[in-house]
């Protein structure tokens, strides 16, 4: 198991086998981490709004520069307009993030780097912005895909591309953050074993690229919550305010 | 270049798995959909937990703490502007109650002047009457002695001569005729000797 560069991504159960109907909802490691990421987000942001001090503790510095660092990203990019949702991008943030970083520690398991969490989080996205859209705007949504200042005699192809382009959203976002960390944890172990292969003798080469890996990864985990986030607050942008 | 390595080694990474690893599970675990569902379901549990939390307890708390901080900063700036303001008009105070004070003191040493030069010009006044009066008691009493004088020396000349007469002659001399020549002379040498 352990030489399979693949199989740190092996989901399995931790304890009895739960079915409900025809669906196997059993607790795995997968859940686990899930579990640790939330529940380490919200203590942290407990902690962090306890007390309310003029001259912040360290925890509660934490909790305000995240909180205010989130609230100024979606105030530039989807302006006032998207308050309501802050909460929502907030935890969606911290809990790629959280995730991200947990996958960092070895012997852990990297919760997003599974098409279907970050698929379905990426439908779940897709799916709200496009109602908000709807509700927003009603049918006038649509001129989402006509773009302003086109030739009539490009549009049709235009319009194509946009509906295409719009529909691909989801897959886009999802596999985006999937294939990074699948990728960069895959290389991690890949050197990794080579450190093994090679010995104390060639060991060393791969060894140091195994640690400007980490740094690396560590900049991706981040980058790729902010850019999970901030992708969706340009989506939602576009359904709050249609610029088109 | 650090790309292409990246990539190339994810390239050789499933191919090592398809060469070595064929007989295990194969591929990729994420592809396996045994645990899907239960990844779905935990995904919406843990996060729709977290989510309600997070937006119903913890954000606003936050959100709170800042606001509750943001204006008691202003507060605080503002009270201290305000403080700088009274203190700004306490000095103008000061500044003034000392300009005014100064002014005081000036007048007061003005009107002390005064007061002085004409108790000193009251007193040269009273003085020069007293010096005045002094001088013409003075006057009046040369005067007098002059207008005394021919008399007096009248009367030593007629003595005198009277004397002089009994001394030469031997025999007393009538003074009044005595007195008719001296009266006589004085009378024509009176303005050689008093210049009157």
């Amino acid at each position: 198991m352990a030489a399979n560069p693949m199989s740190q991504f092996d989901v399995y159960r931790i304890g009895p086998e739960i079915k409900v109907g025809a669906f196997d909802i059993s607790f795995t490691n997968a859940s686990l981490f899930m579990i640790l990421s939330t529940v380490s987000i919200l203590l942290i942001f407990n902690f962090g709004s306890k007390k309310n001090s003029i001259l912040p503790n360290k925890i509660q510095l934490l909790a305000e520069l995240s909180y205010t660092f989130v609230s100024k990203m979606i105030s530039d990019t989807a302006g006032s307009k998207a308050k309501p949702y802050f909460a929502f991008i907030f935890s969606l943030f911290m809990f790629v993030l959280f995730c991200n970083m947990f996958g960092m520690i070895p012997y852990t398991f990297t919760v997003t780097s599974h098409i279907i969490v970050t698929f379905v989080l990426a439908a779940f996205i897709f799916i709200g912005v496009t109602v908000i859209g709807f509700i927003k705007h009603g049918f006038g949504y649509l001129k989402l895909f006509v773009p302003s200042g086109v030739p009539a005699v490009l549009l049709p192809l235009i319009v194509v591309i946009e509906i295409i382009s719009y529909l691909s959203r989801p897959i886009s976002l999802s596999v985006r953050l999937f294939a990074n960390m699948m990728a960069g944890h895959t290389m991690m172990k890949v050197f990794g074993g080579f450190v093994i292969s090679l010995g104390i003798v060639g060991g060393w080469l791969p060894l140091s690229f195994s640690v400007a890996l980490t740094g690396l990864e560590i900049l991706v985990a981040f980058l790729q919550a902010y850019v999970f986030a901030i992708l969706t607050c340009i989506y939602l942008n576009d359904a709050l305010n249609l610029h088109h | 270049m650090v790309k292409k390595i990246y990539f190339q080694s994810i390239f050789f990474s499933f191919f090592f798995i398809k060469e070595a690893f064929a007989a295990e599970s194969g591929g990729m675990p994420q592809l396996n959909p045994e645990f899907w569902v239960s990844q779905i379901f935990w995904l919406i549990l843990t996060f729709g937990i977290m989510y309600l939390v997070l937006s119903k307890l913890i954000l606003p708390k936050i959100s709170n703490n800042l606001e509750s901080r943001k204006s008691q900063v202003l507060e605080n700036i503002e009270a201290a502007e305000k403080q700088r303001e009274d203190s700004d008009a306490k000095l103008k105070e000061y500044d003034e109650i000392i300009s005014k004070s100064k002014l005081e003191a000036n007048s007061i040493f003005n009107q002390a002047r005064e007061k002085a030069l004409k108790n000193i010009v009251a007193k040269r006044e009273v003085l020069d009457k007293q010096i005045d009066n002094e001088i013409a008691e003075a006057e009046k009493e040369i005067d007098a002695l002059r207008k005394n004088a021919p008399n007096k020396i009248n009367k030593i000349a007629i003595e005198t001569s009277s004397e002089l007469l009994q001394k030469l002659i031997g025999a007393e001399v009538n003074n009044s005729s005595i007195s008719a020549i001296v009266d006589d002379l004085s009378k024509r040498n009176g303005d050689k000797y008093y210049g009157n």
